[in-house]
Formats: structure tokens, C-alpha cells, sequence
């Protein structure tokens, strides 16, 4: 199987005139990039319109504009779970995020571990706060990669070579590896923020044309539910003594998006806007990437209507990725062969761009919260600089590893569990923007969050994140991460009163109240 | 009128950002087909309107800070 020539062409040329952007990207408000704020947070510069391109680009991934269609394709209803998720996150953004800006940059924190540490003063917590970033953010790297390796596939772009050590290699995903860590490496945050409004352009534009065209050859929106079996086009009924699938439906919706903004791609994305009015505005304002990823969403069912999966030419395509292949297949199948090379890059560049990101959060966290805090604590900030530029090379190989040595299977498990791990740190980095915890009682609750999390998840051999829990008779069907937070607010909040209880320890907290305003 | 002293209890302005939360949370009452509006059933466009409404409901918070400089 190999797309028309014309898709093709337009699908290079595009990539490779956004890669060209990346690159140039540090000659865009210039700043010291020997400087780790100004390499790892654009200098904190970015005003409302960049940030929200830039947010935009890093919450709503490629992975999320090719997943989220394949569950809808798979399960139907259930899938649109991340259409609350993307909404609700808002109102969180809007009244929390402001005071975590102002206080990291009174205190010049780039991490949400560099808060921890400064505001209860314990370096174990910020620690444990870092690694479960690092080792969250990891898989969803990797899952970009997984993004790109679709749209490759759907090009018929599988060219591979045998290398020693590594045994068969795609040469079309190492070059956009290449491509994205020189990106990375040489212009930092800033070019990430020049590919950010070139990939949300070209995703509004193939949303746009996708959501008038595919309908109107289907025959409309009518025949595309028609289409859907009915069982799968509403959550089922709940069944007796049991709160049913709607429970699971909003606490995954909940947890996910109180996981969201604590992954350190999203911090990372925040702290570099240039004023606490910016987030605020941007609260309101990026909603609209949530109006086009609901949009998405239902391609998956313009996919079932479409009838792609029983087409001979996809079935390849459908056998490696599953029904990750919905979204390209029914590009292939609908629109004319330019506009599906626009619509590929714009899911390619998709993918680069968040990884970029990601793989800077991760060269920020591991500096700032391993190497100067345990390593070299006298460290220059050149020195600084240089390690997390190193770090964040050292993350997407280990992506790119992953992908190309493991099954893609693991990646989307660990994923899952990252999750469910980011959501625990929770008490220490939202909460502790309101209130002050004990730190050993915190480090306590994070470690009966991951522990139980995991444990449920596991229960459930790893295909699924909302575990049943019985309660008075009841069966409440609920997402593990919000189960395991309940039980980390609880032994966090009861610990820290007894902690109390038995003595008054001093308090070493470098903020005060007026740094969160 | 000038309004500098620290912020004491909850102004009720910050019910608003509460309203969507108890719009996506109400399940039953949305996990229907009727009624459809230009053929998407009742769950999915009673959902992407409250993508909008979401927005919308920062918007008098969001008013509320900047008048208050917050």
C-alpha cells in the first residue's frame, strides 16, 4: 500500500519547511539559551496569542487526534469521555495555575518539583515529585513516536535498514527523530513555539475541511450515527446496585484532567507565558482546541460509516496499528490526495512538537531536581543549561528506543499507569498552592496513591483503568487514578494531623502568601 | 472603592466556574439520542455546547480579578 505521489510530495514539503521554522526558532526573540529559563521556558515571554498556540499544541497531542477517534471507532460513546475531560480542565487552569506562575517566578522555579522543595522544604518529596514526572512524561513521548510511525505507514513510507545492535529500523521515524532533536537542542522552547502555530493551523484547517467534506459525502451527520450500532452511540444502562458506566465515564473525565496540568509538559508550557493575565485569558480562549478535538472524535465514527475497515487496501494498515489506523484510512479514502499530504503533516508535526516539549520538561526536571539538587549543587547555570539540553536527548532516544525495540503495547500501558502515577503528586503541587501539608505525610499519601493505582490497574491485567470498587452493596466502576487519590488525600490529611499532634516541627517554607498573587 | 484587603472567604462570583462541572457530571440526564439537532444525537451536542458554555462561564471570574487586580 503506498499513498498517491502528490500526498506525499505535500506531506514532505510541509514537514520539512516546519522543521526549517524549529531550527531558526533561536534567532526569534533572541535570548542567552546558555541560560536554562531561557532555553527550558523561552525566557518566560510568551503573551496570549504564542502561549495559546503553544498550550494548544502540547495538551492536544497527535496521539490524542489519532487515539480518542480509535476508541470512539472501537467503543463508541465511551470514547467521547474526552470531550468533559478537555473542557473541565478550564476552571482548574483558570483558578489554580496563576498563583503556581507568580510564585515560580518571585522564586525563579522552573519545575513543579523546584515548588515543592521551596515550599515545604524537603528534598525526598520534590524528589519523588520529579521522578514521577520524568517517569510519566517517558511513554507519552513515546506514544508521539507511535503517532508518527501511523502516518508513515499510511504513506507506505516504510523504508527500513538493519543496523547492528538495533536490528530493523524505519528510516523515515529516525529522520524525523533527527529532525526533532536538532530542533530541540539548538532553539529550545522557542522553536518549539514557532512549530506550535504552524501545526495548529494546519489542524484547524484539516478539521474544518474534514468535519464539512466527510459528512456531506456520507450523506450527513444523520447517516454517519445511523451508521454506529445503536448499543455503542449512548453509555449503557447502569445495572442494579451499581453507579454504572456514567461513574466511570465522569471519574475518568475528572481524573484525567486534574492529571493533566500536572504532567511536566503542561507546567513547562504555563510557566513560560510571559504574565498570570495570560493564563487567565488563555482559560477562556482555549476551549476552542476542545470544540475541534470533540470534532475529532466523531471522525471515528465518519471512519465506521465510511466503511474503511473492511477496505482490502487498509486492512494491513488496520492489522499492525489496530484502530489507531481509523483517522488515516478515512483520510486516504476521503479527501483528494493534496489535502490528505496537508492533513498527515499536520498530524506528524503534531507529533514533534509535544514531544519537543515533553523532552524539554524532562531535561528541566532532571536538572533542576537530580542534578543540582543531589549531584553538583554549586553547578553554573551553563552548566545547567547544558545538562538539560543533554537530558532532553538522552529522553527521546529513550523513546525512540522503546518504540522501535518494544511492543507499542507496553508504551500505551505504561501511559495508562503514568496517569494514574502523575495524578498522586497532586496533594503536594496543587494543594500546596492553597495549603501546607506535612512534607513526610505527603511523601506517605503519594506513596499509598502509587502503590494502590498501580495495584489496581495491574488487577486488571493493564487493558483498563477504571477498577470497581464495592462499597455498602454498591458498585461504583470508577477510575483508578481518582480512587487512588482519594486514599492519598486521606492519609496525607490524617497523617499530617497526627504529625501535628505528636510535635511541632519548624516550618521551612521560603513562600509567603504574597508570592501566589 | 477601593478593595486591598486580602481576599477572606469565597466571593460568589467563583459559583460560575462550579456550573459546568455539575453540567458534565449529570449523566442520566444527558445519555439520550432525542432530542437530535442537525442529525447528532442529544449526549454528543449537549456536550460540545458545554465546551462553549465552560468558556463562558470563566468569563464574569475572569472579569471579577481584573477589576479587583488580582
Amino acid at each position: 500500500m503506498t499513498a498517491s505521489p502528490i500526498t506525499i510530495a505535500v506531506f514532505l514539503a510541509l514537514f520539512v519547511l516546519v522543521a526549517l521554522l524549529g531550527l531558526f526558532g533561536s534567532r526569534w526573540r533572541a535570548g542567552d539559551l546558555s541560560q536554562l529559563h531561557e532555553w527550558g521556558l523561552g525566557g518566560r515571554s510568551f503573551g496570549t496569542l504564542i502561549t495559546w498556540f503553544l498550550l494548544g499544541g502540547d495538551l492536544y497531542t497527535a496521539y490524542t487526534f489519532i487515539a480518542v477517534p480509535a476508541l470512539m471507532f472501537g467503543a463508541g460513546a465511551a470514547g467521547f469521555f474526552a470531550v468533559p475531560y478537555a473542557t473541565l480542565m478550564y476552571p482548574v487552569l483558570f483558578v489554580a495555575f496563576p498563583r503556581l506562575w507568580s510564585v515560580a517566578r518571585r522564586h525563579g522555579y522552573i519545575t513543579a518539583a523546584d515548588f515543592v522543595r521551596g515550599r515545604f522544604g524537603h528534598r525526598g518529596l520534590a524528589l519523588a515529585i520529579a521522578l514521577t514526572g520524568l517517569v510519566a512524561v517517558m511513554p507519552y513521548i513515546a506514544l508521539q513516536l507511535v503517532g508518527m510511525q501511523v502516518v508513515i505507514a499510511a504513506l507506505g513510507l516504510n523504508f527500513t535498514v538493519t543496523l547492528p545492535l538495533l536490528g530493523t529500523v524505519s528510516v523515515p521515524l529516525v529522520a524525523a527523530f533527527v529532525v526533532l532533536a536538532a530542533f530541540t537542542y539548538t532553539s529550545g522552547l522557542r522553536g518549539t513555539a514557532l512549530i506550535a502555530v504552524a501545526k495548529d493551523l494546519l489542524v484547524y484547517i484539516t478539521v474544518l475541511a474534514a468535519i464539512v467534506i466527510i459528512p456531506a459525502e456520507l450523506g450527513g451527520y444523520d447517516k454517519v450515527f445511523a451508521a454506529m450500532p445503536p448499543a455503542q452511540l449512548l453509555l449503557p444502562p447502569a445495572p442494579e446496585h451499581s453507579l454504572g458506566a456514567g461513574f466511570g465515564y465522569v471519574t475518568l473525565s475528572l481524573g484525567s484532567l486534574l492529571a493533566l496540568f500536572l504532567y511536566p509538559h503542561s507546567v513547562t508550557g504555563i510557566l513560560s507565558s510571559s504574565s498570570r493575565h495570560v493564563i487567565r485569558r488563555n482559560a477562556i480562549v482555549l476551549p476552542a482546541y476542545s470544540v475541534a478535538l470533540a470534532l475529532i472524535a466523531l471522525l471515528g465514527y465518519m471512519a465506521v460509516a465510511a466503511g474503511v475497515k473492511d477496505m482490502p487496501q487498509y486492512a494491513k494498515g488496520f492489522a499492525v496499528f489496530g484502530n489507531n489506523f481509523a483517522v488515516p484510512a478515512l483520510f486516504l479514502q476521503m479527501f483528494p490526495a493534496w489535502f490528505a499530504g496537508l492533513a498527515f503533516a499536520a498530524i506528524a508535526i503534531g507529533a514533534l512538537m509535544p514531544a519537543s516539549i515533553m523532552a524539554i520538561a524532562c531535561g528541566n526536571l532532571f536538572t533542576r531536581n537530580i542534578f543540582k539538587d543531589f549531584i553538583a549543587p554549586d553547578c553554573t547555570p551553563q552548566t545547567e543549561a547544558k545538562v538539560a539540553k543533554i537530558v532532553a536527548f538522552a529522553a527521546k532516544l529513550g523513546a525512540l528506543f522503546f518504540v522501535l525495540e518494544l511492543q507499542t503495547a507496553y508504551a500505551i500501558q505504561l501511559q495508562l499507569l503514568g496517569g494514574i502515577w502523575i495524578c498522586q503528586t497532586l496533594p503536594a503541587v496543587l494543594l500546596g498552592l492553597y495549603v501546607r501539608l506535612d512534607p513526610r505525610a505527603l511523601l506517605a499519601g503519594w506513596a499509598a496513591g502509587i502503590l494502590s493505582g498501580t495495584f489496581m490497574v495491574a488487577a486488571l491485567d493493564f487493558k483498563s483503568s477504571t477498577y470497581p470498587l464495592h462499597l455498602l452493596g454498591w458498585t461504583l466502576p470508577c477510575y483508578a487514578a481518582v480512587s487512588a487519590l482519594v486514599l492519598n488525600l486521606a492519609v496525607s490529611v490524617v497523617l499530617t494531623w497526627v504529625l501535628r499532634a505528636l510535635s511541632a516541627t519548624p516550618v521551612r517554607d521560603e513562600t509567603v502568601a504574597a508570592d501566589y498573587a | 472603592m477601593p478593595q486591598d484587603k486580602p481576599r477572606r472567604g469565597i466571593h460568589p462570583v467563583y459559583l460560575c466556574l462550579l456550573i459546568p462541572y455539575a453540567a458534565f457530571a449529570w449523566v442520566p440526564f444527558y445519555n439520550r439520542i432525542a432530542p437530535q439537532l442537525l442529525g447528532i444525537p442529544f449526549f454528543y451536542w449537549w456536550q460540545m455546547v458545554w465546551i462553549i458554555l465552560t468558556a463562558v462561564s470563566i468569563v464574569p471570574v475572569y472579569l471579577f480579578e481584573e477589576k479587583r487586580g488580582i
